[in-house]
């Protein structure tokens, strides 16, 4: 197996704990695992970009080649179409519906919207809005990894081991509200594939 | 042995504490950072004590670590590219007094600039000063070549340059750890004269230095790290260096291909290998991460007349960092990139924070200097430097760090009077300091602004050396104590910091303001709360 994901957004929404909890779960379960993070100047308001790789084989490069990724999971959806080259034929594009507006010349959201849905394989979902009826605002980027769940070949239970693993420090109440998080994305997008 | 999952910086930093390391130095720079901040958070390298402060520059970290090393222990200085520019006297000096404890010079480069204002190669330098070079092809290797480079280093005492480059510094794999080595004990060097540089003495170590590079050459050529795969299609050779390798079998995993290969991750380059894959193939291939180094080594190299193509004939672009396309394309492979990205699709630049202080600096500057007109701002390296973008439009100059205020002196020199000089603290503790001297001994008419904000803000918020101490410092270095005005930036008092700017700008001498308020993305450190609230600082 083989899964090849571009993580977008803006500096300081965090995209590195979706990072961090898929790590973890491959890495627990003994797969191979590349990830590539920006540091420094574009983690001021910037776009940013992560990209994750995770195998059972050897992986080469840290960087997802052109038309290579099977996901461009993103936090924000001007960002996930700044991407689109990195997406292979057959890929998703699974994106938060909510816009960072920190430009002046920020597209129409319609617009944005309309691209995206060019695109044969997508998801818009508001996480956001889910993550607020869970009572859980911190947790939309969970949101956002468990709408890509479908489309990454790790088993779901070792996302949820990753997620207990990940905030487990924090007490059992975050790792129940990360999970509930996780399947909230995960069912919107099996009813909406 | 445990597997960790680590960033190329913290393999590295991992690697020097499992091989006996007593002290890290080093001064932030992306992307070179999170090695000394996870040797911060590393419990074994907090038990032992390890040295991990920031130093206050590249320079004197690099002479720190070479004072470690003069006491028989093992150090590591850390610096991004742009830094080893700043340490270079103290760099190139270290190879003729050489090393007496394992002494490794890390530097982070970064093609394509990413967060920088060049993309200079670091082994230029060490060609330069004619040390060995490491440059890792993965994590695990980062974490090896830490590990083993101080026995390296040891052996030859002498510097040795571990090479990175941005995206093997800020990716991250799982890497497996060896067994730890204790640190060396004191031990001073055994000729009491190898690190005194008198003209005498140096001639000598010189010398010795010169006799030793075929040792570093046949050192190379022995190095597991440098790697020969045979090839039967000798039409095409490969050199690929450090990470440019992974590139390389990216492409080619599922494909045929029976070129000879030969990795270089050991400098100097080892000649038997080169000169075998020189001999063997009609044509040599060199990819490179940063500049045509070896490339244009081998174009003067051989006797054979092999043709070597690269980046200098544009069979690879001459500029900016490779990637698995760059390199299909090298090789002839098509790429399949996706859709293109759509034309609604907007630049998304870093920008100041909201509530940051630096952005109520410049609204007061800006309608300050209003009277005086626009092209007179010499700003530096920081956040600030973002003040050049709309809707602030309010800085002129951006070329290393220090150069703010010894560029409006220039420029004051020449007539252009008020000139102003924008710098942070951390930088301004880094290289403006002697800039300031400078303007006070002449009495310069320039406006400095240091824009404090109690930490070293573009890069994650480390810690600033002079907290609590820049008026002292200013004072200290003879600015007159009533043109140095301490402020607070703010929409409220907006008015009065205007006013207190045009005051200073109409000074015909050395005048200081300083804005003062925390970065806001600093607000959830606690120890820096409380040394904040211990100087009386807010
Ligand atoms: C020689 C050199 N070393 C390090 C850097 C990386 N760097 C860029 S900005 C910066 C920090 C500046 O801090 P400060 O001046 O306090 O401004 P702030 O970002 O906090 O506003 C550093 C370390 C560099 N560009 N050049």
């Amino acid at each position: 197996m083989k899964t090849d994901i571009v993580l977008s957004g803006v500096g300081g929404q965090g995209i590195l704990s979706i990072a961090a909890t898929l790590g973890t779960a491959a890495l627990e379960n003994n797969l191979h695992l590349k990830q590539s993070e920006i540091h420094g100047m574009s983690q001021r308001g910037g776009d940013v970009q992560s990209s994750m790789r995770i195998s059972d084989q050897d992986i080469n490069s840290d960087l997802i080649p052109l038309g290579g990724a099977d996901i461009i999971l993103s936090v924000e959806p001007m960002e996930a179409l700044r991407h689109l080259p990195y997406l292979k034929k057959t890929g998703w594009v699974v994106t938060n519906a909510t816009p960072f507006e920190n430009i002046p010349d920020y597209p129409a959201i319609e617009d944005i919207h309309a691209e995206i849905k060019k695109i044969a394989n997508h998801i818009i979902i508001d996480a956001d809005a889910i993550a607020a009826e869970i009572g859980s605002r911190r947790s939309s980027n969970i949101v956002m990894l468990g709408a890509a769940s479908p489309f990454i070949e790790i088993p779901y239970e070792f996302l949820e081991d990753g997620i207990r693993k990940i905030f487990g420090r924090k007490g059992d109440d975050v790792v129940n509200k990360n999970l509930e998080a996780l399947a909230a994305g995960r069912k919107y997008s099996e009813e909406n594939r | 042995m445990e597997k960790l999952l680590l960033l190329g910086d913290e393999a590295i930093a991992q690697g020097a504490i499992d091989g006996g390391i007593s002290g890290f130095y080093g001064y932030p720079g992306t992307p070179s950072t999170e090695i000394l901040e996870y040797v911060q958070h590393n419990k074994e390298a907090i038990a032992k004590n390890m040295h991990r402060e920031w130093s206050a520059n590249e320079k004197t970290a690099m002479e720190s670590a070479l004072g470690m090393s003069y006491a028989g222990k093992r150090a590591m200085v850390t610096m991004k590219h742009v830094g080893l520019n700043v340490a270079a006297d103290a760099f190139v000096n270290s190879a003729v007094t050489g090393a007496n404890g394992g002494l490794l010079v890390l530097c982070a480069d970064d093609p394509s600039m990413h967060s920088s204002q060049n993309e200079q190669d670091s082994r230029f330098y060490a060609k330069f000063a004619m040390i060995p070079v490491l440059e890792p092809t993965n994590q695990q290797e980062a974490y090896d070549m830490a590990y083993y480079g101080f026995e390296l280093s040891e052996k030859f005492r002498i510097p040795v340059m571990i090479r990175i480059t941005t995206r093997l510094a800020h990716s991250r794999a799982g890497v497996v750890r060896k067994a730890v080595k204790p640190e060396n004990g004191i031990k001073l060097p055994e000729d009491p004269r190898q690190f005194v540089l008198l003209p005498a003495i140096a001639r000598r170590n010189y010398a010795k230095l010169l006799s030793v590079q075929p040792d570093f050459e046949k050192e190379s050529e022995a190095s597991p790290f440098n790697t020969y795969t045979e090839g039967s299609d000798k039409k095409l050779g490969i050199i690929t260096c450090g990470i440019a390798q992974n590139y390389l079998l990216e492409n080619i995993v599922d494909k045929e291909f029976n070129h000879p290969v030969l990795k270089i991750s050991q400098y100097p380059i080892p000649r038997k290998q080169v000169n075998k894959i020189l001999e063997e193939c009609d044509q040599v291939m060199v990819i490179e991460d940063g500049y045509p180094v070896v490339e244009e080594m081998l174009k003067g190299y051989q006797e054979k007349g092999t043709k070597i193509i690269g980046r200098l004939d544009g069979t690879l672009p001459r500029a900016g960092e490779l990637d698995p396309a760059v390199v299909a394309k090298a090789i002839g492979l098509e790429v399949n990139a996706g859709p293109d990205v759509p034309s609604i699709v907007k630049q998304r630049p870093p920008a100041m924070c909201v509530g940051c202080g630096h952005i109520d600096a410049y609204t007061a500057l800006n309608e300050a200097l209003a009277e005086y007109g626009t092209g007179r701002v010499f700003s530096d390296i920081g956040c600030y430097t973002l003040g050049a973008l709309p809707p602030y439009n309010a800085i002129n100059s951006c070329v290393d760090m220090g150069a703010s205020i010894t560029m409006a002196k220039g420029a004051a020199d020449a007539g252009l009077i008020p000139a102003v000089a924008v710098i942070g603290d951390s930088t301004f503790s880094h290289s403006g300091i002697t800039g300031l001297i400078d303007a006070v001994s002449e009495n310069s008419p320039i406006t400095i602004i240091i824009s404090d904000n109690f930490t070293t803000g573009m890069t994650g918020g480390q810690d600033s050396k002079s907290l609590g101490r820049i008026d002292d410092i200013v004072k200290g270095v003879g600015v007159d104590p009533a043109h140095i005005r301490v402020l607070k930036p703010s929409k409220a008092n907006m008015d009065e910091v205007v006013a207190i700017m045009k005051e200073e700008l109409a000074y015909q001498g050395v005048s200081v303001i300083i804005p003062r308020r925390q970065c806001i993305q600093t607000m959830k450190n606690k120890a820096l709360g409380e040394k904040i609230k211990a100087l009386g600082l807010k």
